[in-house]
């Protein structure tokens, strides 16, 4: 600015930056740099002095006049915080900043998004393994009544030392409480047809469908029809065919990656036997082995 | 200047926008609600006009003059209507009409041009158009955009700073400029503007605290004041603030 009334196209970036970052003044944290932006909000890596660890801040754009958002916001940190469990983000603080607009502060997780994660996990029963994990944390979230409503891959996060973490439970909705009202929330290609057509009381059976989806991005081609028919399983148009609980989904996965019967799945004699073999391999070498070498020896020997 | 927790952010409902009063029934009330809207697009318009339209320096003038003229006695305002599009896109398109009919008559009769309405600082704007190169001229939309932000920061940084000396804290208010507003290269420090004022590092970032507290909520007070509904207050804030509405 060389004069008053004088903006550059540098003084309205920083402008722009200046009054869209979240004014931290009198808190314990410290702002370092925007990390994410959401719908509504952004999340911010800060510097939490008090503990001297980083944390990130997720905070509103804008206030709106009813204070629906901020209600939103606070409704997510409370969600977040009943759901204390190791893929699930954990809750630090929540309040209301100078400027008057409510954040959350929670665990700073620094890793990549699942969907990043594909061209350094490429064996598929490493993906699987992932997948289970996120089922597991989700289980626990439907165990404390928590729907997610938006799971996909770019919502679970994969830290540096393998944790895997499912994040951004802005649109969760806790079962049997607040008004059940038509609305459609969640993202295109992995919500649930129900969720799809605003059904309010879409549940446990919706976010299994979503990972239902969220398998087919990990595992692009099916490797196996029991697997085809897990993931057919999980998203099933009926939500009453679909897996009972992502614990029960997470199960046949382990199944299928310990060789056994998967529920989904009824097989032939053929997919039995390559099972069998797949399972039992090493036996099946070794004793074909043997009986090649006896049988060899016997040859011999009957000359 | 509210210094506590909640002193900005959210906005009372009840005042009525400049919009709003520039489509009222009450002839004193539209005049100050139709001034209040030319202060924010005055600069975008003779911008355009010079950067989209080629215009010179004078004719840009006197078509600014002009086009507020219209907007005020032919009453265009009382054909926007708020549920079909911004005002911003409403008001450029009366932009073009008028520009492509001045081209169609040369010999208009020039009402605004004679009369004067607004008071133009087109030397300053001169001065914007010449450091201003990111956007590209035959982008009319992102042209009129880019300096309609510019126009509600000027605005607002102009209304912070006489808050600021309304309530003697001119001090505040130079901090901010130092550190926010100038162009400086390299950035200046906190040290140095310290230095540079006689106060101690942690007044600055106190001082710079506060300012930036007021701009965001001087800010979005101005813009409040230039939409009509809660909807096109939100998609025009997240314009204002550059926030992508794919939301990365």
């Amino acid at each position: 600015m060389t004069g008053l009334g004088f903006l550059s196209d540098g003084a309205v970036g920083r402008l722009r930056d200046a009054v869209d970052a979240p004014d931290l003044t009198g808190t314990r944290y410290r702002l370092v740099r925007r990390v994410g932006r959401g719908g509504m909000g952004s999340v911010h890596l800060a510097e939490d002095t008090a503990l001297g660890r980083s944390v990130a801040i997720k905070v509103l754009d804008l206030d709106d006049a009813d204070g629906s958002l901020a209600l939103r916001l606070t409704e997510e940190a409370r969600i977040l915080a009943r759901l204390e469990h190791p893929g699930i983000v954990p809750v630090h603080d929540v309040g209301r900043l100078p400027d008057g607009r409510v954040f959350y502060a929670m665990r700073y997780v620094e890793g990549e998004p699942l969907h990043r994660q594909l061209d350094r996990v490429r064996e598929v029963p490493a993906r699987l393994r992932l997948f289970m994990r996120v089922c597991e944390a989700v289980a626990f979230a439907h165990d404390r009544g928590v729907i997610h409503r938006d799971l996909k891959p770019e919502n679970v996060m994969v830290a540096p030392f393998g944790e895997v973490l499912v994040v951004d439970w802005g649109v969760a909705r806790v079962l049997g409480e607040g008004p059940s009202r038509r609305e459609v929330v969640g993202t295109p290609g992995f919500m649930s047809p129900e969720q799809a057509a605003g059904d309010a009381e879409a549940g446990v059976a919706s976010d299994v469908y979503s990972l239902g989806k969220m398998l087919r991005v990990l595992i692009p081609e099916w490797p196996s029809r029991a697997l085809a028919a897990i993931g057919d399983k999980a998203t099933d148009p009926d939500p009453g065919r679909r897996y009972a609980s992502a614990l029960e989904l997470a199960a046949d996965v382990a199944r299928h990656l310990d060789g056994l019967r998967v529920e989904a799945h009824i097989e032939g004699w053929g997919d039995r036997t390559v099972r069998l073999y797949r399972r039992h391999r090493v036996a099946f070498w070794l004793v074909a082995t043997y009986l090649a070498v006896r049988g060899t020896m016997l040859a011999l020997l009957g000359r | 200047m509210g210094d506590g927790p909640g002193a900005g952010g959210v906005f009372p409902p009840t005042r009525w926008s400049a919009v709003v009063a520039a489509r009222s029934g009450e002839a004193v009330e539209r005049r100050l609600g139709l001034s209040r809207i030319a202060e924010a697009y005055w600069r975008p318009v003779y911008k355009l006009l010079r950067l989209r339209w080629h215009k010179s320096h004078e004719d840009a003038r006197e078509l600014t003059q002009e086009f507020f003229a219209r907007v005020i006695e032919d009453d265009l305002l009382a054909a926007y209507d708020p549920a079909k599009g911004r005002l911003r896109t409403f008001l450029r398109t009366c932009l073009d009409a008028l520009v492509l009919n001045d081209e169609r008559d040369r010999t208009r009769l020039k009402r605004g041009g004679d009369r004067e309405l607004l008071s133009l600082d087109c030397e300053l704007t001169e001065g914007e158009l010449a450091s201003a190169s990111s956007t590209r001229p035959e982008d009319a939309d992102a042209l009129f955009e880019a300096e309609w932000v510019r126009s509600v920061f000027a605005l607002a940084v102009a209304r912070l700073r006489a808050d600021c000396a309304e309530r003697g804290r001119a001090h505040v208010f130079d901090v901010f400029a130092r550190y926010d507003l100038d162009d400086r290269d390299p950035r200046p420090t906190y040290a140095e503007i310290a230095q540079g004022l006689g106060i101690k590092v942690t007044d600055v970032t106190n001082h710079l605290a506060l300012a930036r507290r007021e701009m965001r909520r001087i800010t979005l007070e101005t813009l409040r004041d230039m939409t009509v509904s809660e909807e096109e207050f939100r998609r025009e804030a997240r314009t204002l603030l550059g926030i992508d509405p794919a939301g990365r």
